[in-house]
């Protein structure tokens, strides 16, 4: 019995031009795991509305043909009425969350219900137990880190024992380890409540595996509507850009089909005889494969410092304490050089962000020094927060809006940009000139670029975007700070990989080593051949596989 | 101004007493006029907030509050025409006309001023007191969208704040001449604010708040030594500032002249709210969440 049936749905925002949804029809059966995929503006949030009754309800616009949910006709129930079968989490938790506890937070739908005390009570618990939350029940909402807080949003979204829940990029503002964490949570859900997932994801190598079916939609359209492994082999052929690291792998190295996850793509190269050799066994030199930053910080300093030319930037023993509050960064010790792109990685609050903050003179440490060869521009998480005004024309010159491509633009608002176009509009501006502090201030390119998370809720069009302007930075010689979550877009523009854990580095070396040998802080390639070679894209993995089968045709 | 955490007698109380506490200093505050007996409140609020833990937020209450008390006490002897003593004459002033500033309505303003922090500051250490989760219980039979829309108003402030915060760090971040002017700046929150309200509106009709109904009657509560002891202290405080009033201490009279009952009574009236106030939350057994 189908839990959400989709049937000719068109959607036209108000005052838009096209339709963000044409002739969409599909269905989602008790129990199933559907994973929603496609680039930035393929309709797959408009999806995701519609399914929950926010549109046309709350946001809107022109829409034909008929949304059922658990039986329920959205043209004739709103989203309050919807909520009773349908939990729904959106991107960002922070305006999800609306309580001040988190008990009090998994109690407002039951309790907008008008369940009795008890059952309030009693679900509260559940929904806890099954989200392994029960310890945060008391604590504020806002003290919540965000993995935490997610896990509270669906908690609030399952409290109510829903049918189906409907989760739009929910991973997009967690780092690898939550993201990973929050998608078998939801298998689990599934298979242990039988409650019908279905999520929009733009990282589908990290959800595929645990998916029943896909559903890709181009353009508001619904494009392919397939199992992992065939959508997979549609998109190679289709859409590249939704294809994983692994499908691009086993293309490029002419295997089929296209594996669905690292377990299946590891089981297909075993069962092929393709098994390269272990990075970590291939000689005990793996032992320093992560070269972990060793010893006092003066010898680190002075065994840094070679002879050559000036470094664009360096940290040297740089503490950020906050005062009554914990130590963010220790002694950190870091130099980049003019040219070099070094990623800066490690789980949320491992202090990435303060480290850049720092770099741009945002921040002063209480403890080391930091020296720049130039200007410091820094790229925020939120590309919104720089693009005040009501044109695009106004927030920058032409020239520079031309550089960035984004000249036929220039009389839009800033908030009707897309969000790579937002992202590139931020760059522009912040390597356009000047910056904090006074004395640092020079003009000319910078000499050093900083991004914090620019790949956070984009595409995979979007990286490899950005990925081009990163390589063209520091071909004009400008040093690039990157701090990443996305291994993909850390293996294919930097050198160098900086591992912060708790405010230190623990490992600091050539991308190959420090990424091929990890688990959450690596790519999928390096995860399918278990760190072999130090391959981390897939080209690489693939000339890695064809190696042997070449060697043998020779033979 | 925002909910802070912490283990007190006051937090651990219910929102009803917590509330009735914050509600009988208030009132306390309204009754009088006399800066003795407004001392007395000041100080009751402020020795409350420093056991509860909240002194922190009290204080930046009171950087709004004292500039606002200030600006009472300064315009007062400009829109008053009573007082005997005039300690400048400022002639004729357009629209206002023949103006003399008196020291009796400098010392009303005074006393008004007072009692303007006085109220600021209880309604602060309701704020910063009392969970606002519970407040919301307590009132949602009554009208539950009403007490949702009030408490999500005080929990959006510091979300608003910290994008106020990341909007600035943004700009400083650009050469000087391409940051915004200080209004667009403040635009740009304003309509960030109205994107949060959005999304948070969004949030909430998929919580089924727009076919909430009527919650059925909460279970009864047993009353903690907390529930007890801060309802005992707000019945006190309150039927002190009644029965004080009424028998006419704390007298103030700044007009014809200034006039201010300093007896023995009204010292100790004005001691004795700290005092009640303190009391209660000395108990620190149990206060932990």
């Amino acid at each position: 019995m189908s839990v959400l049936s989709v049937e000719g749905l068109t959607h036209r925002h108000p005052g838009a031009a096209r339709p963000a949804l044409s002739d969409v029809s599909l269905t989602v059966e008790e129990g199933e795991m559907v994973v929603l995929a496609g680039l930035s503006g393929s309709g797959k949030s408009t999806l995701l509305g519609a399914a929950c009754g926010l549109v046309p309800h709350f946001h809107g616009g022109e829409l034909a043909g008929r949304v059922t949910v658990g039986g329920l006709d959205t043209r004739e129930h709103g989203p309050g009425d919807i909520a009773a079968v349908a939990g729904t989490l959106l991107q960002d938790a922070e305006t999800q969350v609306v309580m001040g506890t988190v008990r009090a937070e998994l109690a407002l739908p039951l309790e907008n219900r008008g369940e009795a005390p008890g059952a309030v009570a009693r679900g509260v618990e559940e929904a806890a137990l099954a989200l392994g939350i029960a310890e945060l029940l008391d604590r504020p909402t806002g003290e919540l880190s965000g993995g935490e807080l997610q896990r509270v949003a669906l908690g609030a979204a399952l409290a109510g024992r829903p049918r189906i829940i409907l989760l739009d990029e929910p991973t997009s503002q967690l780092d690898p380890v939550a993201g990973d964490e929050l998608v078998w949570l939801l298998r689990r859900l599934n298979e242990e409540w039988g409650v019908a997932v279905v999520l929009a994801e733009h990282r589908l190598e990290r959800c595929l595996a645990a998916a029943d079916r896909v559903v890709a939609l181009l353009d508001g359209r619904v494009a392919c509507d397939a199992p992992p492994r065939e959508m997979l082999a549609w998109a190679m052929n289709a859409a590249p850009a939704l294809a994983t690291p692994g499908a691009h792998l086993f293309a490029a190295a002419g295997l089929r089909p296209p594996p669905a996850g690292v377990k299946e793509a590891r089981a297909s190269l075993r069962a092929r005889g393709l098994v390269p050799e272990r990075a970590a066994e291939a000689a005990g030199k793996a032992s320093s494969g992560r070269r972990r930053a060793t010893g006092s910080p003066l010898l680190r300093r002075l065994r840094r410092r070679p002879a050559g030319p000036a470094p664009a930037l360096r940290l040297s023993g740089v503490w950020h304490e906050r005062p009554g509050g914990r130590t963010v960064l220790r002694a950190i010790d870091l130099e980049l050089a003019p040219g070099e792109v070094v990623a800066l990685m490690g789980r949320n609050g491992a202090g990435k962000s303060t480290l850049l903050r720092h770099a741009a003179g945002l921040m002063s440490p209480t403890r080391g020094r930091v020296e720049a060869a130039g200007r410091v521009a820094l790229l925020l998480q939120h590309p919104g927060d720089y693009l005040i005004g009501d044109r695009v024309g106004d927030l920058t010159t032409p020239p520079a809006l031309a550089a960035a491509g984004l000249e036929r633009l220039a009389e839009r608002h800033p908030r009707d940009l897309s969000g790579g176009e937002r992202q590139r509009l931020a760059l522009a501006l912040v390597t356009a000139g000047g910056g904090e502090p006074g004395e640092r201030r020079r003009d000319g390119p910078p000499a050093v670029l900083g991004l914090d998370e620019p790949t956070r809720g984009m595409d995979r069009a979007w990286r490899g975007e950005l990925a081009a302007l990163v390589r063209a930075r520091a071909a004009d010689g400008a040093g690039v700070l990157l701090a990443t979550h996305d291994a993909e877009l850390a293996a294919e523009v930097a050198g160098r990989v900086v591992l912060l854990g708790a405010g230190e580095i623990v490992a600091d070396g050539p991308a190959a080593e420090v990424l091929a040998g990890g688990w959450y802080f690596t790519t999928e390639t390096a995860r399918i051949l278990d760190g072999a070679g130090g391959a981390l894209l897939p080209a690489q993995g693939a000339e890695l596989l064809r190696a042997p089968r070449a060697a043998e045709a020779a033979r | 101004m925002s909910h802070l955490r912490a283990d007190s007698a006051l937090h651990a109380a219910r929102a009803g007493a917590g509330g009735a506490f914050c509600l009988a200093l208030g009132a306390a505050a309204l009754l009088y006029e006399s800066p003795i007996v407004l001392a007395g409140v000041i100080a009751a609020i402020l020795v409350a907030g420093a056991l509860a833990g909240v002194g922190p937020a009290l204080r930046r209450a009171a950087l709004l509050a004292v500039p606002l008390a200030v600006i009472v006490a300064l315009v007062n002897p400009l829109v008053s025409r009573e007082g005997l003593t005039v300690v400048a004459r400022l002639g004729e002033i357009p629209v206002l006309g023949r103006l003399d500033l008196t020291a009796e309505a400098f010392a009303y303003g005074a006393a008004l001023g007072l009692r303007v922090v006085a109220v600021g500051l209880a309604a602060a250490l309701f704020t910063a007191a009392i969970d606002p989760d519970e407040v919301l219980r307590l009132f949602r039979r009554v009208s539950f969208r009403s007490a949702l829309s009030a408490s999500l108003a005080t929990r959006m402030v510091p979300v608003l704040g910290r994008d106020a915060a990341r909007m600035a760090e943004a700009q400083r971040t650009l050469a000087p001449d391409a940051r915004a002017s200080r209004p667009a700046l403040v635009g740009a929150v304003a309509a960030n604010a109205l994107d949060r309200a959005v999304d948070v509106a969004a949030a909430l009709e998929l919580r089924g708040y727009g076919a909430a109904r009527r919650p059925p009657r909460p279970a009864p509560r047993p009353w903690s030594r907390h529930d007890v002891g801060i309802a005992a202290a707000a019945v006190a405080i309150l039927a002190l500032a009644i029965a004080g009033r009424a028998s006419g201490l704390g007298a103030f009279d700044a007009y014809p002249a200034l006039s201010i009952a300093r007896d023995a009574a009204t010292l100790l009236l004005a001691a004795a709210f700290p005092l009640l106030a303190a009391l209660p939350l000395l108990e620190r057994r149990g206060v932990a969440r």
